[in-house]
């Protein structure tokens, strides 16, 4: 049976993990390298690097954080961060990712997702949307709004027709960040995840806002999420992706265990 | 000492799979040395080979563009031992409805086809159990229910030559493995200490030679 994963999600300023409140804030949580490898020591199913540089410079730096990264990595690996073209996730992918996401660069050109997915295949394209509810609009879920440039921006599309265009243009995931939960500890956005997964036929990551054991319970549930990503509650030791499945397990969450 | 081939024919991430066999040969102190080529010459010499893949089916064109399709033929046929991951194990078939157009070894008989159309997501992307149907020595010692990692949209028939059945929408070829010529539907490269096992026993295996 297929299982519903953990992903464990990494920050990355350059080439240090970070976390903030709804993008704001950062804050030093460790080197890269040894992150990924502890979580997937401690049963994360998955690995995301999420690099929120965005400078020139620091595309070196990632380059090299990815590399470190990968090194000794035996789980599936996603960077993201800055990728504007195909080139862009050539690199990435011969530094050792396996699948890169890309958010605002797809936006500006959505084509992007055709050629990536033409080089690399559809496993290999992750398209990340933030998503923000309306809430002046007549259905905040339907209606949810699309920003670019890490939360700052109105992309002027709506979430749940993006997320179809991107699947139709060849992206192999959709890794759907919840920005009002974002960091929040409040649990997902189980509506508006739910309403993504039931209009694609690719699985979707929920993100933003886990906090507890239940609320990863219900965005597999409620929020039909195949996949669930988290950064704050595995930072600075409080709980592990192997602490959080045998839960989910007794919860009747199909996970995999033992990891 | 001995040489194992991982064939470089332009598809995918080489290096994830290369590094994964370079730590076991060097875990397990086994005298093999792990090569990226896509030289047929290489090939043909080789004393081992892994035939990566992701991506398209189409890819494997290149196989037979660069000679390396009779390489790869020749070395099967002096008993080397052959495993196929991913689209690599898909072309030891006789072809996929994903390029039919493009012929694939046919050192198995079958083909491979799509998921049937379903509620589930297709791509099968994530953790999934094997279920282990006979003595395997590629999976020697991995536990029923062990979960490896899967990301495909095309699969190959169970049939006799079946080594493990994994079930998504269907049952399907999680492993296959006759004689020297072995393949998984799974990355293994990317499965934790299951599928870091799996190599371990494609490298410690003798072969038929």
């Amino acid at each position: 049976m297929i299982t519903k994963r953990i992903i464990a999600c990494l920050d990355c300023h350059d080439g240090r993990v970070v976390k903030g409140v709804q993008f704001v804030d950062l804050i030093d949580a460790g080197d890269p390298a040894t992150q990924a490898a502890r979580h997937a020591r401690e049963g994360a199913d998955e690995i995301v690097l999420l690099d929120i540089t965005a400078t020139h410079e620091g595309r070196q730096t990632l380059l090299d954080t990815v590399r470190r990264t990968a090194h000794e990595l035996f789980v599936p690996f996603c960077v993201g961060g800055g990728i504007r073209s195909a080139d862009d996730a050539a690199q990435v992918f011969e530094a050792g990712a396996d699948k890169v996401s890309v958010n605002s660069a797809a936006l500006a050109n959505p084509m992007l997702i055709d050629n990536i997915g033409r080089s690399f295949g559809a496993q290999a394209v992750v398209v990340a949307v933030d998503a923000r509810r309306d809430p002046n609009a007549a259905d905040p879920v339907r209606d949810a709004q699309v920003f670019v440039q890490g939360g700052r921006k109105l992309a002027g599309r709506r979430v749940v027709e993006w997320a179809r265009e991107a699947e139709q243009r060849g992206a192999g995931e959709i890794l759907l960040t919840s920005m009002n939960a974002d960091g929040m500890r409040t649990g997902f956005d189980c509506e508006l995840t739910g309403a993504v997964s039931e209009a694609v036929g690719i699985p979707v990551i929920a993100s933003g806002g886990a906090g507890t054991v239940e609320h990863f319970v219900d965005v597999f549930g409620r929020g039909k999420a195949d996949a669930a990503l988290a950064a704050s509650i595995f930072h600075f030791g409080v709980s592990s992706a192997r602490a959080l499945k045998q839960e989910l397990a007794k919860a009747g969450v199909s996970v995999r265990l033992p990891c | 000492m001995e040489r194992c081939v991982v064939i470089d024919y332009g598809s995918g991430n080489l290096r994830s799979a290369a590094k994964a066999f370079e730590r076991m040969a060097r875990e397990l102190n086994l005298a093999i040395e792990i090569a990226v080529s896509g030289d047929a010459g290489t090939v043909r010499a080789a004393g081992r080979i892994v035939l990566p893949g992701v991506g398209h089916f189409a890819a494997t064109e290149r196989l037979d563009a660069t000679g390396l399709t009779g390489a790869i033929r020749a070395a099967i046929g002096r008993g080397v031992p052959f495993l196929g991951i991913c689209v690599g194990m898909q072309w030891l078939y006789a072809g996929s409805s994903e390029a039919p157009e493009q012929p694939g070894l046919g050192h198995f008989a079958e083909s491979c086809a799509r998921f049937s159309e379903s509620t589930e997501k297709i791509p099968h992307v994530g953790w999934n159990s094997l279920e282990i149907r006979h003595d395997s020595r590629l999976l020697a010692g991995v536990e029923p229910g062990e979960h490896v990692y899967f990301t495909h949209s095309f699969k190959a028939p169970v049939t006799a030559d079946t080594a493990a059945i994994t079930h998504y929408i269907e049952p399907f070829a999680a492993a296959v493995e006759r004689d020297n010529v072995m393949g998984v539907q799974f990355h293994p490269e990317k499965s934790s200490a299951t599928g870091l096992k799996i190599l371990a026993n494609f490298l410690k295996w003798e072969g038929t030679r």
